[in-house]
């Protein structure tokens, strides 16, 4: 008997399993068909869930529906600035945090605590204000200066040149190592596993921003993917939705390729952001 | 040449921080005091000889607003149930998920996960599609189902509950996560005792679990209230506000002010609303982690 409902217990665990699997990962997979279907198909009621015949073509009408060869620059240009600033300033602020006792530190320290905590929603009016002023608008300078300092980024960076064995240090010091040695050759290294995490945040929300470039952008040359997919909407307007998903795999697909292939490494730098 | 020396050594360090202390200047101290500044003005941004002081008017007619009150009305309510469904969603996920690292439990967080990382862009896209009124696939399987159909996020009764459910779905994943971490955290050997003691599966989960993550709790509370409390992205793709003002939320009331009526004082006006809040909520969060209490 207690076998029995123990299996059933068994069984309903998985099915219950399955069910959360499919509730989380179906909308991708619609997209997915939605992009492959006929004018016909997605306009009828009930929906169709797999097309008859796939229309590869609807990829090419989504490209060719805006300049997406310029949004797709933009986003790759952005994000390589962004990531190649922040870690030039970052690394050297860890390393002085980490390393050094001066006089301001703990304020200043502060100061990035509460930079990590202030959202871009408040700080956005005056920030574009200031970029009119500076006559940056119709440049991606806007999508990229404000990112320039990663709160997030100093921090935990510091977390781990503070794990770096003290003798290790002194013992480079002695060979009479320059600063910029040290940061190279020793901590650099020791810190890769936070560098990684660093660069994939970086990535994935800059990959994903949309409400920033929303605003600081006017012209489409300057816009990067997620605008111009979010603008497919009004230009297709609410009835090729079959293009409008196509465009959307192009915003998908990138991250979807990088997350099969380091799931367990995302998933682990994710589940340890929240606890410091 | 010691001189010099010992004046490299003091000064270093302020070289190293100084790029990132010129970043968050500009772009969080400077943009923060502008805000407070810019809410007490009427700004001309045609003619800016016209801007001029006026007080606390900004504030006074902006709390008069209808669509003032109707974004922290909706604000309110997005985060809590937003607080209450996400707490309660991601720890059952996780107890039920965390447990034991078999393959289809990783395959579950996974998948549970994965709206996380997925632009906001693309899923208010598939939403929108899905929840479409007339041939969307939602009423589709309510029609076969043979149950009511829904209006979804074009009826002022539906739309706020709909872009809630969006957000559910699309942030349950990353706090499962943070809960599985808290969880594996806490030492095997308490629940040995607990076993020992014959204490039931919800007894132990009360009288252990709980007061064991309780940090992990609180994170995940003032995480959750901040990332509701700036909510505009999803509402400015899935209903633009409407209908009726049903899905206007703070962060979205400053962004019409700002770029549809070109009214900066009243903007900044809510801006500092918002800053106050996440404020008190950044001031609780660091107390929290510096008294570092587990059991209450």
């Amino acid at each position: 008997m207690y076998g029995v409902s123990q299996n059933i217990k068994n069984t309903a665990n998985i099915i219950l399993k399955i069910l959360v699997v499919a509730i989380f990962a179906f909308p991708f997979l619609w997209v997915i068909s939605v992009s492959l279907q006929t004018d016909a198909e997605v306009n009828t009621f009930p929906a169709t869930i797999i097309p008859k015949t796939p229309q590869f073509n609807n990829y090419v009408r989504a490209w060719q529906a805006g300049p997406f060869l310029t949004y797709f620059k933009n986003s790759v240009v952005i994000i390589v600035a962004i990531i190649t600033i922040q870690m030039l300033i970052m690394i050297p602020a860890a390393y002085a945090f980490a390393m050094y006792d001066f006089k301001l530190k703990n304020i200043l320290f502060s100061l990035v605590l509460i930079a990590f905590m202030v959202p871009t929603q408040v700080t956005f009016v005056p920030v574009y204000l200031m970029m009119g002023e500076w006559g940056l608008l119709r440049t991606l300078w806007p999508q990229i200066l404000p990112f320039m300092t990663n709160a997030f980024g100093i921090f935990l960076l510091r977390q781990y040149f503070m794990q770096v064995p003290e003798e290790l240090i002194e013992a480079a010091r002695l060979d009479n190592a320059s600063e910029l040695k040290i940061v190279y050759k020793l901590m650099i290294p020791m810190a890769k596993p936070a560098l990684a995490t660093i660069i994939l945040f970086s990535f994935v929300s800059h990959w994903n921003e949309y409400f920033w470039p929303l605003i600081m952008t006017n012209t489409t040359d300057v816009r990067p993917l997620t605008v111009g997919i979010a603008a497919l909407k009004s230009t297709e307007g609410f009835v090729n939705w079959n293009t409008i998903m196509a465009g959307n795999m192009f915003l998908i697909a990138p991250i979807l390729i990088v997350y099969v292939f380091c799931s367990r490494f995302i998933i682990k730098a994710f589940s340890y952001s929240g606890i410091k | 040449m010691r001189k010099i020396d010992k004046i490299k050594q003091y000064v270093f360090p302020y070289l190293l921080i100084l790029p990132s202390m010129v970043g968050i200047g500009l772009f969080v101290v400077y943009p923060i005091i502008k805000v407070i500044i810019l809410s007490f003005y009427s700004t001309n941004m045609i003619n800016p000889a016209k801007t001029k002081y006026v007080g606390f008017e900004n504030y006074i007619k902006m709390f008069n607003k209808v669509m003032f009150k109707k974004a922290m009305v909706n604000t309110s309510i997005y985060t809590l149930v937003m607080i209450v469904v996400v707490l309660a969603l991601s720890l059952l996920l996780a107890v039920w998920l965390g447990q034991k690292s078999s393959r289809i439990n990783y395959i579950c967080q996974m998948a549970v996960f994965l709206p996380h990382i997925i632009s906001i862009v693309s899923v208010a896209l598939i939403f929108v599609q899905m929840m479409e009124p007339n041939f969307g696939l939602f009423n589709s399987i309510l029609v076969a189902l043979n149950l009511p159909t829904s209006r979804w996020l074009q009826s002022s009764d539906t739309a706020l509950m709909s872009v809630l459910l969006v957000s559910i779905w699309k942030s349950v994943g990353y706090y499962t996560l943070i809960f599985i971490a808290a969880l594996q955290s806490v030492p095997r050997d308490i629940y040995e005792a607990a076993e020992l003691d014959n204490a039931g599966k919800f007894k132990t989960f009360y009288k252990i679990t709980l007061p064991m993550i309780s940090p992990q709790i609180f994170f995940v509370v003032i995480v959750l209230t901040i990332g509701s409390f700036k909510v505009i992205e999803t509402i400015r793709l899935m209903t633009n506000g409407g209908p009726n003002n049903a899905t206007t939320s703070l962060v979205f009331y400053i962004y019409r002010e700002v770029f549809n009526n070109t009214d900066i004082g009243k903007g900044a006006a809510a801006g500092v609303v918002l800053m106050v809040i996440v404020g008190i909520m950044t001031v609780l969060y660091f107390s929290s982690l510096s008294k570092r209490v587990h059991y209450r």
